[in-house]
């Protein structure tokens, strides 16, 4: 995961696989909105519900998902690069 | 990283979800300054909703104790609340709500005498009194102060308001030059009002006092809103700003806040 996360150079790295929704997204919100546009994210996010959720509703914000890793742990790591 | 803490971000979480607010809408809620004038069928749901949205310091200010005849619409007091002054009644239910959020009691009347000072520290003012000579008291000072309010008014199954930002749109005395002669219209002790149009129009001036100070979408300025809950119909009727207004207009002959006398049964109840 580490390599393949180190190919879209992250600049912030969040683990929100210690809340359930809706903070989930929220912090993955607030952790976008610290970035400035074009800087990249890693959020690492727990299997089913998160994984479900939080891709779509952080597209909705309208930034743009690079990857979503599968970190073969029940967790995923998706990569995001904050747009505006 | 953001300066929220995770109970913040907890408490908060539906509007840092939102677009129109995030982090940085709920931040400037968090460092906002409203006051909210009068504890009663309007102000108490503003003031409600705007200490649980996190407005950073709430001002809260009337010189009334709490009867049992507010509490079918006053709902930030309660019946052990009777006899206390309301601004501090009200203080107590705000702070339960959220401890987060510094309330500022007043337990006064807001005559020419404080009514500058009184609003002088915060960004943005709700009008809910009940009188006529209060409400032309507030347009005048918040137009001479450049302070954007909102003002509302309920009566039976009736409700209005609208907002004043400086420089957008028309002032209350644009829309009624001057109070209309005592006894012309009947005050709410007189003529009765449902508890939940308080409720109805006191969260759209808490809705209005949230947009204003996030930034969403677009302001009651320049019309007023009415609603008739007895055939549940909304109006927005376009207004302008008239330039010979007393007060708002191009020469203005009201230069400094001034108070008329208040009816008498709102003193003796």
């Amino acid at each position: 995961m580490d390599n393949a996360a180190a190919d879209f150079g992250i600049d912030l790295t969040v683990d929100i696989t210690d809340v359930v929704c809706p903070i989930t997204f929220v912090k993955a919100k607030v952790a976008l909105e610290d970035l400035t546009d074009g800087q990249v994210a890693s959020i690492r996010m727990n299997d089913g519900e998160p994984v479900q959720n939080v891709p779509r509703s952080v597209k909705e914000e309208g930034h743009k998902i690079l990857k979503l890793l599968d970190n073969r742990d029940g967790t995923y790591s998706l990569i995001v690069r904050k747009v505006g | 990283m953001s300066s929220f803490s995770n109970e913040q971000l907890e408490r908060y979480s539906r509007h840092i979800i939102l677009r129109e607010v995030g982090v940085k809408g709920q931040d400037r809620l968090l460092k906002a300054r409203v006051l909210i004038i009068g504890a009663g069928g309007l102000g108490a749901p503003a003031a409600m909703y705007l200490a649980a949205a996190g407005v950073g310091v709430l001002g809260i200010a009337d010189a009334d104790a709490v009867e049992l005849s507010n509490l079918q619409r006053q709902i930030i007091h309660g019946t052990p609340d009777i006899g206390k002054p309301k601004a501090e009644s009200a203080r107590a239910s705000m702070e339960r709500i959220n401890p987060e959020i510094k309330v500022n009691a007043y337990q006064t009347y807001v005559s020419a005498a404080n009514v500058m000072d009184l609003m002088a520290d915060y960004d943005f003012v709700i009008d809910g009194t009940d009188n006529f000579a209060a409400k032309f008291l507030i347009n005048d000072a918040c137009v001479i102060a450049r302070k954007p309010f909102s003002h509302a008014g309920i009566i039976r199954f009736q409700g209005q308001l609208f907002t004043y930002v400086p420089g957008n749109g028309p002032c209350y005395r644009c829309i009624f030059d001057s109070p209309p002669p005592p006894d012309a219209v009947p005050t709410c002790s007189q003529a009765g009002v449902i508890g939940a149009m308080g409720g109805v129009i006191g969260s759209l001036q808490a809705m209005e006092a949230v947009k204003f100070i996030t930034g969403a979408g677009n302001l009651l300025t320049g019309s007023l809103l009415t609603c008739d809950a007895l055939r549940m119909e909304f109006r927005k009727v376009r207004l302008h700003r008239r330039r010979e207004c007393q007060v708002c207009g191009d020469r203005p002959s009201i230069t400094a806040p001034f108070d008329y006398a208040a009816p008498v049964c709102d003193i003796a109840p």
